[in-house]
């Protein structure tokens, strides 16, 4: 599911900061993805899709939940990394014209560094969204963790006891992902001297 | 490469060479810029020989910073034309002239997330082609010309701004420019902080570097400067050396500028 994340994060820096003519594309392809619940993309990319194309196009059930978290995250994270980059300073884009790096150099070398630095915490929430959204694959019959509860309390009719099981798997996979996100915030957090701490962490 | 570029004029004879040799290093003629419906730069023309050190002042809002903000392209002009050792400033040659144009900004504007020896070495290997270690020599070799050695490995965050003003210096000076722009390089720094970052530009103007420098700092116009110019809501008031501007203006605009900043 982790796949998802990466192709919304690549599409939204690509998309974001590039020509007029593409704006207009991702700002539709945005509005769209973030008006539709997930539930039913998740519906359309697996059953939808086939019937429109009268079963020629038939998406596997894991394919079809991959493309739907990841194309309905990648409008999130567009938004994600447009914030990060505008809040990189005017005078960073200056100062790195004025030496005459390339658009390409300015961006790899001066402004996303930065710009990812501010992305990072709007950045977890979505990951942790997108495990927990990985719950409604069931609707598709994907087994993952919360199918394979119901099915295992549909048998046993040990509701409560299943269900935590299922909740802390969650809670295990978000907490692991909190420990990753700490890291890269130290990583890209070099130089910077906190708002009320001293010293760069 | 950028000699394949300066030799496209030669389609038109070496007149262009001549030309060139005539023009000086920075050239304005009748530049006119307007943001929306405010009128920033009015007609104005100015010429710069190669070696010399030109001091830029004016009442805030003047268009100052605007006029040498428009030689290395940061603002477009409207009207008129800048060029630079010959090269007239257009969107296809910005990126030729930003390489032998190097600028100071007034807050500096170092990479924060970058230590200051990397700072240097950025702009040599990405639009020079420098390997890593002729950079890293070279940033070295600037950042001790600037005395600043010991704090390559920083953060800019960790030095006075004094340090970090230096330290940008030395990150144009890394590109190895024929010309230097400042933006009022002192004015965001404290009193005991700006001598030196003064004694580093004298330095580099005692190296025969041209320079285009915005500032208030009139001893340092009166030692370094070359000629002066006074510019007043957007146009070219007065221009000359610095004894003749200061000590006898010829406008009753300068005369009441001059008062005011020498006042304190």
């Amino acid at each position: 599911m982790l796949i998802g994340i990466a192709i919304g994060t690549i599409g939204g820096i690509v998309l974001t900061s590039l020509l007029p003519g593409l704006r207009q594309v991702v700002r539709t392809y945005v509005t769209t993805i973030r008006g539709i619940p997930v539930l039913v993309q998740i519906v359309f990319w697996y059953n939808g899709l086939s019937a429109l194309t009268n079963g020629a196009v038939n998406l596997p059930a894991y394919f079809a939940g991959i493309l739907a978290l990841g194309i309905n995250e990648g409008a999130y994270m567009t938004e994600i990394v447009r914030a990060g980059i505008q809040s990189v300073d005017r005078g960073q884009r200056e100062a790195s014209q004025a030496l005459s790096l390339s658009y390409v150099s300015m961006m790899r070398s001066v402004i996303l560094p930065q710009a990812v630095r501010i992305a990072i915490p709007p950045t977890g929430n979505q990951v942790i969204n997108l495990i927990k959204n990985t719950s409604l694959l069931f609707a598709i019959a994907i087994p993952e963790i919360f199918a394979t509860g119901t099915n295992l309390f549909s048998m046993n009719f040990k509701y409560f006891e299943v269900i935590a099981v299922v909740a802390i798997w969650y809670l295990i996979l978000a907490f692991g992902y909190g420990l990753i996100q700490r890291a890269l915030e130290r990583h890209f957090g070099r130089g910077r001297i906190g708002l009320f701490g001293s010293g760069a962490t | 490469m950028p000699t394949a570029r300066s030799s496209v004029p030669h389609t038109a004879p070496s007149s262009a060479a001549i030309a060139r040799q005539a023009e000086g290093a920075i050239v304005l003629d009748g530049v006119d810029k307007w943001y929306g419906t405010v009128h920033v730069l009015k007609s104005v023309s100015l010429s710069v020989s190669n070696g010399e050190k030109v001091v830029v002042c004016g009442p805030s809002g003047s268009g100052k910073s605007t006029l040498i903000r428009c030689i290395n392209g940061l603002e477009r002009h409207q009207n008129g034309r800048i060029s630079v050792e010959g090269v007239e400033v257009v969107d296809r040659t910005l990126r030729q002239i930003r390489r032998e144009v190097g600028m100071v900004f007034q807050s500096f504007n170092l990479f924060p997330h970058l230590t200051i020896l990397q700072n240097c070495m950025l702009a040599p290997m990405e639009s020079r082609k420098l390997s890593r270690e002729e950079a890293r020599d070279r940033s070295i070799e600037y950042l001790s010309r600037v005395h600043i050695s010991e704090q390559a490995d920083k953060y800019p965050a960790q030095l006075s701004g004094g340090q970090q003003q230096r330290a940008a210096i030395a990150r144009a000076l890394c590109m190895q420019p024929r010309i230097m722009l400042f933006d009022e390089p002192t004015s965001a720094l404290d009193p005991e902080m700006i001598s030196e970052v003064l004694d580093t530009m004298m330095e580099l103007a005692a190296s025969g570097m041209t320079m285009v420098c915005v500032t208030h700092e009139m001893g340092f116009a009166q030692k370094v400067a070359d000629r002066v110019v006074f510019m007043d809501e957007g146009a070219i008031a007065e221009v000359g050396p610095p004894d003749q501007l200061f000590n006898s203006p010829s406008s009753e605009r300068l005369a009441l500028f001059l008062r005011r900043i020498l006042s304190h």
